[in-house]
């Protein structure tokens, strides 16, 4: 089940993600025609339990479907990291809520796509700090909220916020509020022209809505970030930023493979370069699937101590960091092997795209800072785990 | 030692190492039971916090109990550092 689930995505990867990924990049438009594609596979569902309708993959699956659409478009890829990131939050925190569980059911039957607005004019990427508060009216709440980015947010059916839980509150005291579609309002304040990731279309844009006091998450947003959203990110953008490694050294491979056949008997001088990248690419894929292991461990088993744990956020801090620099590292030797074909944007061994694609892997969420939250866990860390 | 006196010895600690000040926010104005990230505590506050305690009271926190619900609350983190003194 898990296995023919991935072997779809990386399906829709092959067939509809690779051809569509150039015009993506170039207009800076939604990858529309892949997650219409993904849909109609089920994709969307993977994440909700089986249970409620849904695929019930693992981690370990749905890390291993972003790697295989990551190497055909980063874009789409992302896009659907972040919205099984946004469902294994809602799926991990609902706590026997029925109207949580019917809403998980239609994500899975009606393969809704959810969006992430933690991002707010004021904390910028703080995601612990809103300024956005419910606002309790009888029985129904409503909210305002200023966001730097919305990934795809024009896009989304559905959108999972967070906001301060009553207008007093501490700018910490924050809540995961759902806003269905038609119950809200999303304005865009402007434009998303990136250097990559150009199709996740993250604009700036304000979002007015309410909804039922249900779609308020009773789980504090410091304990779902803590125990799903901030591992279950890491995990799979890392295996974005895999997958986008893998097609740079693919395509570096084959240019050297054509020189090597054109003049058979001698290999290119590049040759050596590319293995040297090749044996990285082997460390980030042992980094990223034995850190996948451990946190899809500890989510199959519901331990959700050893999640929020330092031991837990050291690791996949050190996930991210290492990852973010291997890849960009290796797109780069990629880019090196292939020399001016891969440096021009109208050849078959452009590697452009995947380059300006994976530079964004630093900076979502900035490494310096994971750097100074695990210098701090070093200190205090006993190494015991 | 009582549980009593280990949370004003932790409340004194949290005081310089919690980085709440900083926010504009008055220690005493948050009680034993609050949360101290609901306060503003950020999870890199919270490890100065740990080397704060550690120094205080001469201990050392097992790996299992660095877990973000013992550093909940000042009655959480007295509780932990109680058990810990105790065994």
């Amino acid at each position: 089940m898990a296995r023919d689930a991935v072997a779809e995505v990386a399906r829709v990867g092959r067939e509809v993600a690779r051809a569509a990924a150039r015009a993506v990049d170039a207009e800076g438009r939604f990858p529309a025609e892949t997650l219409a594609a993904l849909k109609a596979c089920g994709a969307l569902g993977a994440a909700v339990p089986a249970e409620l309708g849904g695929g019930g993959l693992g981690l370990g699956a749905l890390a291993e479907s972003c790697t295989a659409l990551a190497q055909h478009c980063a874009s789409s890829a992302m896009i659907l990291a972040m919205h099984h990131i946004q469902v294994a939050s809602l799926a991990d925190h609902r706590d026997g809520s029925r109207e949580i569980d019917a809403y998980l059911r239609r994500v899975a039957a009606e393969q809704r796509l959810i969006a992430s607005v933690t991002s707010e004019v004021g904390p910028g990427g703080d995601m612990r700090r809103s300024v956005a508060a419910i606002a309790e009216d009888g029985a129904r709440f409503s909210l305002k909220k200023q966001a730097t980015t919305i990934s795809y947010g024009r896009e989304a059916d559905d959108l999972l916020l967070t906001v301060r839980r009553h207008a007093g509150a501490s700018p910490h005291d924050q809540v995961l509020v759902l806003l269905l579609a038609g119950e809200y309002v999303l304005t865009p304040t402007g434009a998303w022209d990136a250097l990559g990731m150009r199709g996740t279309c993250s604009i700036p844009a304000v979002v007015e809505g309410g909804g039922a006091p249900w779609q308020v998450l009773a789980t504090p947003f410091g304990d779902v970030a803590a125990q799903s959203m901030v591992p279950v990110s890491h995990v799979l953008w890392a295996s974005c930023w895999l997958g986008i490694a893998i097609d740079a050294v693919a395509i570096a491979r084959a240019k050297l493979r054509g020189e090597a056949r054109a003049r058979a008997g001698t290999l290119p001088p590049e040759a050596a370069r590319l293995a040297e990248t090749g044996a990285k690419l082997q460390l980030l894929r042992s980094e990223v699937s034995a850190a996948t292991a451990d946190c899809a461990r500890m989510r199959a088993a519901g331990d959700r101590d050893a999640l929020a744990s330092l031991g837990t956020a050291l690791r996949m801090n050190d996930l991210k960091l290492s990852a973010s620099r291997l890849a960009v590292d290796i797109v780069g030797e990629a880019l090196g092997v292939c020399g001016i074909a891969g440096y021009r944007n109208d050849s078959p061994y452009s590697i452009g795209r995947h380059l300006r694609d994976v530079l964004s892997a630093p900076l979502m969420i900035q490494n310096q800072r994971l750097l100074e939250t695990n210098a701090g866990l070093w200190m205090v860390g006993k190494g015991e785990a | 030692m009582s549980e009593k006196s280990i949370a004003l010895r932790v409340r004194r600690v949290a005081a310089q190492c919690a980085q709440l000040s900083q926010l504009g926010v008055d220690l005493d104005s948050v009680r034993d039971e609050d949360s101290l990230y609901e306060a503003g505590m950020s999870s890199r506050a919270s490890v100065n916090l740990m080397l704060g305690l550690e120094g205080e009271f001469d201990i050392e926190f097992p790996d299992r109990l660095l877990r973000r619900d013992v550093f909940e609350s000042i009655a959480s983190i007295a509780s932990a550092i109680e058990s810990l003194l105790r065994s």
